[in-house]
């Protein structure tokens, strides 16, 4: 019995990332690592906050994990990179003394030291792993070609997060094998999609995003996996927009690598919120014989 | 009466291959440190008696601090090791002897510490000014003194 | 006693941050103080001049200099002390530079140190004995460890000087990193026809005794009388009986082991002989790979050996040498570019290292001279250099500059026009560092003579796209991203401390610095020294350093160990231990703690078994004085009761006494 996590979603997964919400808890519960969603929980202190103020930021972010420490977890579970890497900081921050009396001087209810946060990514690569998840693999994605992207934050800054290579993650890629799928050796898996750039200076999402597409094409990818709410949203909203932009239809379905792993494992499609995705995922469906 | 921001005694004994080495590298690359510190040469941590720290503090010292090679790079092979059993047992004998163990460090910096030597040089006075000037000891711990071994200079031939 | 206490100013070095003049004037009224004065150089000859005149007008027994720290000039001034007449030992320093005017910033404060320093020099000066050295006879042989091409100009000097020199080597081969090179910069000199014939001249040398694919298994000893223990590893061929000829070689099955003479480039046959000058030209077996020693079937080798010098049942063995010194020219190794995930890390067979690419220049080597991608033979037509892989990169740990990148890069980018003619060449760097003779003129050259394309500026992807690489990176002259693509890049990667530095430096008791570098005795006065008495360093082990530079520190080891040996004897460090035979017990617990078996038993006439110092063995480490239950052994010139006195110095009350 894998131990009990705290459950931080994040606004994302409340709003447009539903579905990395739905599939990742749909996951965690098939493969036996319990989540439990911190009660009240509130802002992670991301990009408004920490622009303007880093304590604040930390604050915010403390206020969660004071949370979870009252409910008595020993570790934090985040989908969101962003969400993650405010948490990390803030624990970091927390096991400060001076920092952690500046933090406190925002918070009600002071939080005396921080709590370990990991990304689900890490929590499925560490507490169930590619050999749990192959030997619960139902429909295994034979002959998915599927370029794995992590984002450029996910792994990143490598000292904060201390988990896989910051330059060259495998942690998806070996999740992705073991349920099936063939991974193409991407090569952009930690480029910059243009994250918030979409609303202010959209030309640098359609290069940046446009990239990813093109080499993922070129590589013969059937589906993109991304592991980030904005990520998604860049690549699998914006699709037709990029198309455009650099004359070149794509029709790659961006999933949530928790999708792909939903559909190994044989979940409830309802659970799996692939009816959210804008690029519709029936051909990949159809390639792999679910689709009905 | 003393000065709160006034030095304290610290007194630190240091072998004269790694750490007296350390703290010139310190030196050269003029990492400031508080001035509390003075620096007594031996030739190896191996050659501390626990007995002169345990002078130093009868003697009115608020703090003492040993450094030696690291260990495995001792200059004479193994004196740091000799060093760092009797050092270890001395510091469970502080509270015994009625001092406050937080007042004595032991550690290790190598010729090429210098910013580790500042950190250790900074941090040991920060301890040691939160505990304040040694309480001035009674007449009866000064006895306890001469729990010392024979060949005390003092004593004569 | 009678005592002169001479402060120095040491120009603005010390002075700007202590009252030195109010230092010297404490120093008046402390204890036996004759005489006090400050100066503003002490070091330098009139300062010198006056600590010998002070000697003589005021008639002092000893004299302390308050300057910089004794590891500086503690044998300077004790040479003062001795041409002013005193014993030498007579002498003490306090440190009011190193240890207080550079790291303290309160002048106030700082005087107070610096006179609280002066006082403990004077306490302990106090009880000063007059110490006389002895003469011991040592063994005028000595020891090199690496056979590159410093050690190989370090064995040459020494045994030209007329001494017997050993020589160990870990390969099968001498030679080093310096005979894997294609070229020399900045003169583009073939790089085997300057170092082979110096590899003959060691072969050949009546004074050189070569121990090649041998390491040092343990050293004991001290200056002048070390010994060591050298273990010669298997080789599986009688050497005696080998005569290189190669024809084991050609016959052998087993393909796959690896050849570390070729960077990698190629796998090498399990019996090798790493390169066609190699001294001495032998075969060596490896083990791992060698089907008769793993499956035992096989044996073609030793049934094509015209000389029958395969031996299958050969173990590895030991050979103790004497030797009066040891100069360590381990040299370095190549960093690993994995790490960076950007480049690959590894995964890209046409992204290659420096070395990878100069084996691939060689005429020598597996490519025979042609610059060819290892993914599929072709000739390249672009090629990307980036510099700085594993140099000045603190995230990895190398914050350091690898010094002769830059050079070589240029090298390789020039050769790699003559090789390849039109092909487009880049580099990726930093900065350029050149500084040495003819070296950047040599850049300029490769810029405007040859073409090649310097952009400024990191690289931060390689991709591929087709069956080419794309390099993508920051022009930061240009402000702007740059995007090339190349057909072969070649990483210049840096240099890291050889593999088993630390083991070396723990056995022969040097230190080694953060980076497993070996430590010299000082940065500026004594780089080719250790802290450990006739253990000196040359080449790159000491850090990196290019093959002028390595060879000119292996001529200037070789300077010292012949000035060590210039008289028939050493004379040996008076500071030792001393047992006071009236209050030994003969427990003889020092006897078990001393690391240098230097206390032996010894029966007086009395009959009683007491324990005694060999003073020339004796190193002074001290640890037996604190072992002593009697007090009896005392380390001269650090006596229990000097210390005691400088601890008391620096009390408020003073110690109470015991009884």
């Amino acid at each position: 019995m894998s131990p009990r996590f705290a459950y931080y979603p994040g606004c994302s997964l409340e709003g447009t990332a539903q579905d990395y919400d739905r599939s990742g808890r749909a996951c965690c519960a098939a493969l036996g690592i319990e989540l439990a969603e911190i009660p009240d929980w509130s802002c992670c202190g991301s990009s408004p906050a920490h622009a303007v103020d880093a304590v604040l930021s930390g604050a915010l972010a403390a206020r969660n994990l004071g949370l979870a420490r009252q409910g008595g977890f020993g570790a934090v579970v985040t989908p969101c990179p962003n969400c993650l890497v405010n948490l990390r900081t803030a624990a970091r921050d927390l096991d400060d003394p001076a920092r952690r009396e500046r933090i406190n001087a925002l918070l009600s209810v002071p939080c005396e030291g921080g709590l370990p946060a990991v990304s689900l990514l890490q929590a499925l690569f560490e507490q169930a792993g590619p050999q749990a998840l192959a030997d619960a693999v139902v429909r295994p994605l034979a002959g998915l070609r599927v370029a794995p992207y992590y984002g450029c934050i996910l792994h990143r800054p490598p000292g904060l997060m201390a988990f896989d290579d910051p330059e060259n993650p495998v942690a998806m890629d070996a999740l992705l094998e073991a349920a099936g799928a063939e991974v193409v050796a991407f090569p952009f898996k930690t480029e910059c999609c243009g994250a918030s750039y979409g609303v202010p200076r959209k030309d640098l999402v359609m290069e940046l995003s446009g990239r990813l597409l093109e080499a993922a094409a070129d590589l013969g990818a059937d589906a993109l996996a991304v592991a980030c709410p904005l990520c998604q949203m860049n690549l699998d909203l914006r699709q037709d927009q990029i198309a455009a932009a650099r004359r070149r239809a794509f029709g790659i379905p961006v999933f949530y690598f928790t999708q792909l792993l939903g559909l190994a494992l044989g979940l409830d499609r309802a659970d799996l919120g692939l009816d959210r995705l804008v690029v519709p995922p029936g051909g990949v469906l159809r390639k792999l014989g679910t689709e009905g | 009466m003393p000065d709160p921001a006034a030095d304290l005694r610290i007194i630190g004994f240091l072998c004269n291959w790694c750490s007296y080495g350390g703290a010139d590298t310190a030196g050269v690359a003029r990492l400031a440190q508080p001035t509390d510190l003075r620096i007594v040469r031996v030739p190896c941590s191996g050659r501390i008696d626990p007995l002169f720290i345990a002078k130093a503090f009868y003697g009115g010292a608020d703090g003492v601090l040993v450094s030696g090679c690291h260990p495995r790079d001792c200059h004479y092979s193994e004196g740091n090791y000799h060093a760092r059993r009797r050092l270890e047992l001395f510091l469970r004998l502080l509270p015994a002897l009625g001092i406050d163990p937080g007042r004595f460090l032991y550690t290790w910096v190598s010729a090429s510490e210098g910013q580790r030597w500042q950190q250790v040089v900074a941090d040991f006075t920060a301890r040691v000014h939160a505990l304040g000037p040694m309480p001035r000891l009674r007449e009866t711990d000064l006895a306890a003194a001469a729990l010392c071994h024979p060949a005390a200079p003092q004593e004569g031939a | 006693m009678r005592l002169g206490v001479f402060v120095c100013h040491c120009g603005s070095n010390i002075a700007a941050t202590v009252d030195c003049a109010a230092v010297a004037l404490a120093a008046r009224a402390m204890p036996d103080v004759a005489f006090a004065a400050d100066s503003v150089y002490t070091c330098s000859e009139p300062g010198q001049e006056a600590i010998v005149a002070a000697v003589a007008e005021h008639g002092l027994d000893g004299v302390v200099v308050a300057s910089c720290s004794p590891r500086m000039h503690e044998r300077t001034f004790r040479r003062t002390v001795a041409r002013a007449g005193l014993n030498p030992y007579m002498f003490e320093m306090a440190n009011i530079r190193e240890h207080v005017s550079w790291v303290g910033r309160d002048k106030e404060r700082n005087t107070a140190k610096a006179t609280d320093l002066v006082r403990m020099a004077v306490e302990k000066l106090r009880r000063n004995r007059p110490l006389t050295p002895r003469e011991f006879p040592v063994t005028r042989r000595v020891l090199v460890v690496g056979g590159g091409v410093a050690g190989i100009q370090a064995a040459l000097d020494c045994a030209d000087g007329g001494l017997e020199v050993v020589l160990v080597e870990r390969a099968s081969s001498i030679g080093g990193k310096m005979a894997q090179l294609d070229k020399t910069f900045p003169t583009v000199d073939c790089s085997s026809c300057v170092l082979g014939p110096r590899m003959v001249d060691v072969a050949q040398h009546p004074g050189i005794t070569l121990h090649a694919y041998s390491e040092v298994a343990s050293v004991s000893g001290w200056v002048g009388n070390f010994e060591v223990a050298v273990r010669r590893k298997a080789t599986y061929v009688d050497w005696s009986k080998c005569t290189g000829c190669g024809e084991c070689v050609k016959k052998c099955p087993a393909r796959d082991a690896p050849d570390p003479f070729n960077a990698g480039l190629a796998p090498a046959r399990a019996i090798n002989i790493p390169f066609p000058q190699a001294i001495p030209k032998k075969a060596v077996i490896n083990p791992a790979h060698c089907k008769q020693l793993t499956t035992g079937k096989c044996g073609v080798c030793a049934k094509v050996c015209p000389s029958g010098a395969i031996d299958y049942a050969m173990t590895e063995t030991t050979v103790t040498e004497k030797v009066g010194a040891i100069i360590v020219a381990t040299g370095y190794e190549l960093f690993d570019p994995k790490v960076y995930g950007q480049y690959g890390g590894g995964r890209y067979p046409d992204v290659i290292t420096s070395m990878q690419y100069e084996r691939m220049l060689s005429a020598s080597g597996p490519t025979g001279g042609h610059v060819l991608r290892p993914s599929d033979g072709r000739e390249p037509r672009s090629v990307v250099f980036i510099q700085c892989v594993g140099s000045r990169d603190r995230h990895i740990g190398r914050p350091y500059c690898s010094g002769f990148c830059c050079m070589y890069t240029a090298k390789q980018a020039i050769l790699t026009r003559d090789h390849v003619p039109g092909a487009q060449t880049y580099v990726f760097y930093m900065d350029i560092r050149s500084p040495g003779k003819g070296y950047d003129e040599f850049i300029r050259r490769a810029m405007e003579e040859y073409g090649v394309r310097y952009v400024r500026g990191r690289v931060s992807r390689i991709f591929p796209k087709g069956d080419r690489l794309v390099v993508r990176g920051a022009d930061t002259l240009m402000a702007a991203q740059v995007q090339v693509e190349a057909d072969l890049v070649v990483l210049a990667v840096g240099a890291e401390h050889a593999p088993g530095a630390h083991e070396l430096a723990a056995t022969l008791r040097v230190s080694i610095d953060e980076h497993g570098f070996f430590m010299e005795g000082h940065p500026k006065l004594r780089p080719v020294e250790t802290n450990t008495a006739g253990v000196y360093l040359a080449g790159a082990c000491q850090g990196p350093k290019d093959i002028p530079a390595s060879v000119s520190q292996a001529s200037a080891a070789a300077a010292k160990v012949l000035g060590l040996f210039a008289r028939g004897t050493l004379a040996s460090d008076p500071q030792v231990a001393l047992v006071d035979p009236r209050r030994c017990v003969g427990c003889l617990k020092c006897l078990k703690t001393c690391p240098f078996g230097a206390i032996r038993e010894e029966q007086g006439r009395d009959g009683a078994v007491r324990a005694q110092v060999v003073e020339t063995v004796c190193q002074g480490c001290g640890v037996c004085c604190v072992t002593c239950p009697q007090g009896a052994v005392q380390l001269q010139h650090f006596t229990d009761d000097q210390i005691l006195a400088e601890v008391e110095a620096l009390c408020r009350i003073p110690l109470p006494t015991c009884g």
